[in-house]
């Protein structure tokens, strides 16, 4: 869309565009592009300088199975954090939407969570689940099942995964309420007068209307799981214990900042990337359809 | 159906969300006026003793196992979150309206240019953004904390959708009135998108508080902390964490941000939803 009427210059148009790009540039472009030209290279055995190795870091970290572990890791973390955290949401939209008393009493004090940060609910679910110092950890040893996210492997990704999809209801909660607000109330008063019972109204009216929400809901969660959990999971469990909840974010930090392996880490981050890329690739394809129809 | 009858199933449902959500605040709100002997025991008790609100003053003027005192890690994060939130409003408006309101060279790449930086979160680019802040000396500032964080292609994007439903007549009734480009923007533009502005600055004002990857990178100074990189410093303590302490700080911590969302509720909800699809 463009519009008609403009001003007229040049000058002054480059000059208030020239902020943005110069920060996009210097923090965007430039590491990006380090990032790709790190990743072909390795430092030198004696650690002097880096010599070119084309693609042998991406060689390497595919047949790394450390590498493939924690790929794995990261879709199925992705997709359970996105799965509940929609599921939930979705549940609680829909039950905000009908006409009942204190509705918007309600809506607030579901919304007021999205304002907590992904690291501090780490904390918040440290003295829910916490072995010694949390509320239902310690019911739960005190009752005969051993819990402690520290050693058990399953138990930390559990952890990892309730802490990051309770902070993403709210978010969720959100989209999905105003989705259901734009159904127009003659098509669910149609079905009901229809004879469509709760259940199947929902199943076959409501959800295939909600479907562009929640396909868009679905990229920003699995960019949320994938990317902004990494505050959530190191704060828990530093990606232990071993590498049991260590998602590729996780990984590119470790081995980047903590084990100063650049060129690896470089190619994780490229890796990334790609990823972020083919998601906004899709998501830009089926919402760019959405518009033209 | 019998219309008077309360819905109990959604009541029910809704109330559970709520108890949910608020349990682990109501927890930590209350664990910081106990004693931190007893919540090590886990004898923490759920009814807050008022009386007992001693762990807020001392966090807050000294810190607590040797972190940085609370108030001065609480500015920090309000000087962060604040610079981020106006930074970002500020440059995305001024791009957004040169790419709406003129033609010039390039403008095309430069709108695209900025558009494709979506594609690169802070996540994939960890080790060279590192890199380049050092060659700027901006490790360890506070300059370093917020600036690199101000470029914004979704709050560009938004201010174009905006800037471009502003109608034509408008325009012209400015020019005729002889108003220049930058009076245009100071006395239209800028007003009728108040609502806008306000919902962004909430989204950007949590976006900014909520930060950690990026402080835990570019900053190491304890100077420098944010409220959330000391209280998962806090609870990283291995032996002898001073609990209430901890508890305290983090009701401290999510104080100003829960404060934004809900007074500003109206315009975040509306623009949240507006500006993402």
């Amino acid at each position: 869309m463009e519009r008609r009427t403009v001003f007229g210059g040049w000058l002054l148009p480059m000059l208030l565009v020239l902020p943005q790009l110069l920060l996009t540039g210097f923090f965007f472009y430039w590491p990006a592009g380090e990032a790709v030209w790190s990743s072909l290279t390795t430092q030198d055995a004696f650690g002097q300088g880096v010599v070119f190795v084309g693609l042998d870091n991406f060689a390497d970290l595919l047949a790394d199975p450390l590498y493939r572990q924690s790929a794995l890791l990261t879709v199925g973390f992705c997709l359970a954090v996105a799965g509940l955290a929609m599921g939930l949401a979705l549940a609680l939209a829909v039950f905000a939407d009908r006409e009942i008393r204190g509705k918007s009493t309600y809506r607030t004090l579901l919304i007021w969570p999205y304002a907590i940060a992904p690291a501090m609910s780490a904390v918040l679910f440290l003295f829910i689940l916490d072995p010694r110092v949390g509320l239902l950890g310690r019911w739960l040893n005190q009752h005969g099942i051993d819990w402690d996210y520290h050693l058990n492997g399953g138990q930390a990704l559990t952890m990892v995964v309730l802490a990051s999809a309770w902070k993403q209801v709210s978010y969720n909660f959100i989209f999905f309420l105003a989705g259901l607000q734009s159904i127009p109330r003659a098509v669910t008063e149609a079905a009901r007068m229809d004879g469509a019972k709760g259940w199947h109204r929902f199943r076959t009216i409501t959800f295939p209307l909600l479907a562009p929400t929640t396909f868009f809901l679905l990229v920003v969660n699995v960019v949320y799981a994938a990317f902004d959990t990494f505050g959530t999971i190191n704060a828990l469990t530093h990606g232990g214990p071993g590498k049991d909840t260590e998602t590729l974010v996780l990984k590119v930090f470790r081995d980047g900042v903590v084990n100063q392996d650049i060129g690896s880490s470089s190619a994780q981050s490229v890796i990334l990337m790609l990823g972020v890329i083919a998601i906004t690739a899709v998501q830009f394809r089926f919402m760019g359809k959405k518009v033209t129809e | 159906m019998n219309r008077d009858r309360p819905d109990y199933l959604a009541h029910a449902i809704l109330a559970l969300g709520v108890f949910l959500f608020a349990l682990p605040v109501w927890l930590v709100l209350a664990g910081s006026t106990q004693d931190s002997d007893a919540i090590a025991r886990g004898e923490v008790s759920l009814i807050p003793d008022l009386s007992n609100l001693s762990s807020y003053p001392r966090v807050l003027t000294e810190g607590t196992m040797g972190t940085e005192p609370v108030w001065h890690m609480l500015l920090v994060s309000l000087g962060m979150a604040l610079c981020i939130a106006l930074g970002k409003i500020a440059i995305s408006i001024l791009s957004a309206y040169a790419v709406v309101f003129f033609r010039f060279p390039f403008r095309k790449i430069a709108f695209w240019s900025i558009f494709v930086t979506l594609m690169l979160p802070v996540e994939v680019r960890i080790i060279p953004t590192y890199s380049v802040m050092a060659t700027f000396g901006l490790i360890n500032t506070f300059t370093g904390l917020w600036v690199p964080l101000i470029a914004s292609a979704t709050a560009t994007l938004l201010f174009r959708q905006v800037f471009v439903a502003i109608p034509d007549e408008l325009v012209e009734a400015a020019r005729m009135d002889g108003a220049g480009p930058l009076r245009f923007l100071k006395d239209i533009v800028i007003p009728v998108s108040g609502a806008n502005i306000a919902a962004l600055f909430v989204i950007l004002f949590v976006y900014g508080w909520n930060q950690y990857l990026w402080p835990l990178l570019v900053a190491t100074d304890p100077g420098l902390d944010t409220i959330v990189i000391g209280l998962v410093k806090m609870i990283g303590v291995e032996t002898q964490t001073d609990w209430s302490a901890v508890m305290a700080t983090a009701v401290l911590a999510l104080l100003p941000p829960v404060a934004v969302v809900l007074l500003m509720q109206r315009w975040f909800v509306a623009g949240l939803t507006e500006g993402e699809k």
